[in-house]
């Protein structure tokens, strides 16, 4: 396993996209130290920020200190595990692939942003935009599953193709233009969840949630498929899902300006 | 060599390759979920005649199944991928898909090449309404039903299984073999990764390859029939034999098929048994050949 611990203090956001494991598998530490990130307007050495030891063979990486304003780390990532002790800055994950991205503390804007695979797993809270898109990209997330223990802020899952995202509850414009996929929020869904989304699904548990008019009810029923994904995020070990039972699930199909395939279901 | 006094023949079952594939049923309760299970493996015998060999493995706690619902595993076998796809498809469809409150699933890991589709040909059921929901690497059709919807996992995984474990219990009279037969099928059900395809685990109509009648394939092994004795040279019983039956198993291996013979047979050894002996053609229908005393040897 290789360490990565933070000794510079500053408070200037620090860029490192080069903190990915299947990147730093073959490298040796004098390799790794020398790594470029960007901090401010100056490209320095990772050294001057991380002290490092051991080695990434095992596509292993362990990263303490204060990471919150380190932003990229785990970025396209296509293998291995990075395991942050602390929280992550902006763009943690986003455009990954493969492997695993854990955070023991929060994560900021960005999070899993057009992720096409793999798992992430943040232990607090995320920032806005989680899993969506970026500014101009027509597609979030098209695969792989996020899952936040804590709330997330605008935005999560917006313009999302595949995958599933699960949170504890989060901001407006949840799943806004979402094309397919499921986001699953235990707890409050903000305003306009579901604007213009096209097919996919938003499933809300324990919240009753202000619907858009362009939602129409459809149903109470008991979807198996419902059964299914909270089943594998117990096994992925998300507390939000434990306990769940499914029963008398509302359904609701929208958004009835584009397509109105999707749905929002909601168990109370 | 004897087993409770009842003596094991020195003869070899002769069991074949199949490809087979197990389906994860399940439902509201289990009553649903053995219902529909009860059909989709109804008329699965024997690939002689049926589309493939079906049966029932085992009753699945909620604990086990995918969804947390009740479930009844399915074990399936057929001559190749493409008609065990077919077969699949069209009983999961006319016998699940149709039952109250099921969904299907997958119960075989997937290699490439080795899978058919079955929520993938039912899902154009829904007209267009259908849903797609991906899960790893999985993906599940959910279609619309009147009761809510169905759902079904898309692509089912294939192994190469064994069809044709076999082994005869010749009774006395009908009563004690039936009895003895009984024990037997009960006994190798217990079995994991097993089914036994004939009604109660039993079969009555001992087959042997071809016919004087040219069209059919198999007829009946007429040297097991205790009322064609007086009238054949070549009758394989003993006087005082007057009932035979057979228990057939098919495996998803050649292990879980010698443990259910070897559990079957112990279960059999039983008064009233005259002895047990294993269904063979001579090394002409499969390579698998299953010699009794060996299995039971090796206990």
């Amino acid at each position: 396993m290789l360490r990565l611990t933070r000794i510079s203090t500053s408070q200037i956001p620090l860029e490192a996209p080069s903190i990915v494991p299947d990147r730093l598998t073959r490298l040796r530490v004098v390799e790794i130290e020398r790594l470029p990130v960007q901090h401010g307007s100056r490209t320095e050495k990772l050294a001057e920020h991380f002290r490092v030891t051991g080695d990434a063979i095992d596509s292993h990486v362990l990263m303490d200190g204060d990471c919150s304003r380190v932003k990229w780390l785990g970025a396209g990532m296509t293998a291995g595990h990075l395991h942050i002790e602390s929280s992550a800055g902006m763009h943690a994950g986003s455009r990954m692939a493969s492997g695993t991205l854990e955070v023991a503390g929060s994560a900021d804007d960005w999070l899993g942003v057009e992720m096409s695979g793999g798992l992430i797993h943040v232990h607090g809270a995320a920032g806005d935009h989680a899993g969506a898109a970026y500014e101009g990209s027509q597609r979030g997330m098209t695969g792989g599953v996020i899952l936040v223990d804590g709330e997330c802020g605008l935005g999560t899952g917006a313009v999302m193709r595949r995958g599933l995202s699960a949170t504890a509850g989060c901001g407006d414009f949840a799943a806004a233009s979402m094309i397919a996929g499921s986001l699953f929020v235990f707890g409050r869904l903000g305003r306009f969840a579901g604007a213009e989304m096209k097919r996919g699904t938003i499933a809300v548990f324990g919240s009753e949630p202000e619907l858009l008019p362009t939602f129409r009810k459809a149903c109470q029923f008991d979807p198996t498929f419902l059964r299914v994904f909270l089943r594998r995020l117990v096994e992925l070990g998300f507390g939000p899902a434990h306990g769940i039972e499914v029963r008398d699930v509302q359904r609701f199909c929208g958004d009835l300006v584009s397509h109105g395939q999707g749905e929002i279901l909601i168990q109370k | 060599m004897t087993i409770n006094d009842v003596p094991i023949d020195d003869q070899f079952a002769e069991a074949f390759g199949m490809v087979a594939c197990r389906v994860i049923v399940t439902a509201v309760s289990a009553k649903w979920a053995r219902i529909a299970a009860t059909e989709a493996s109804g008329y699965g015998t024997s690939i002689i005649g049926c589309d493939a060999e079906a049966g029932i493995e085992r009753e699945l706690d909620p604990r086990e199944t995918r969804d947390g619902r009740p479930g009844v595993s399915l074990l399936f076998f057929s001559l190749n991928l493409e008609a065990l796809g077919q077969a699949v498809a069209k009983r999961v469809g006319q016998c699940v898909l149709t039952c109250a409150t099921t969904a299907c699933f997958n119960g075989l890991p997937k290699s490439p090449g080795q899978t058919f589709r079955v929520g993938g040909r039912l899902r154009w059921f829904g007209d267009g309404y259908q849903v797609s929901k991906v899960l790893d690497d999985r993906r599940f059709w959910r279609i619309p039903m009147m009761d809510g919807e169905f759902t079904c996992e898309d692509e089912f995984g294939t192994t190469r299984g064994i069809a044709g474990g076999n082994f005869l219990i010749l009774g006395e009279t009908q009563t004690t073999a039936l009895a003895a037969a009984e024990a037997a099928a009960e006994a190798a059900r217990q079995v994991r990764d097993v089914i036994l395809p004939f009604p109660g685990g039993i079969v009555r109509s001992g087959s042997k390859v071809g016919s004087k009648y040219q069209p059919l394939k198999a007829s009946t092994n007429h040297a097991y029939c205790p009322t064609l004795r007086g009238a054949i040279d070549d009758s394989a019983l003993p006087e005082n034999v007057n009932a035979v039956y057979e228990i057939v198993i098919d495996g998803l291996t050649r292990e879980a098929v010698i443990e259910a013979m070897r559990a079957g047979i112990h279960a059999a050894c039983r008064p009233g048994v005259v002895g047990i002996t294993a269904g063979n053609y001579g090394g002409k229908l499969g390579p698998h050949k299953i010699y009794l005393r060996e299995i039971l040897g090796s206990r």
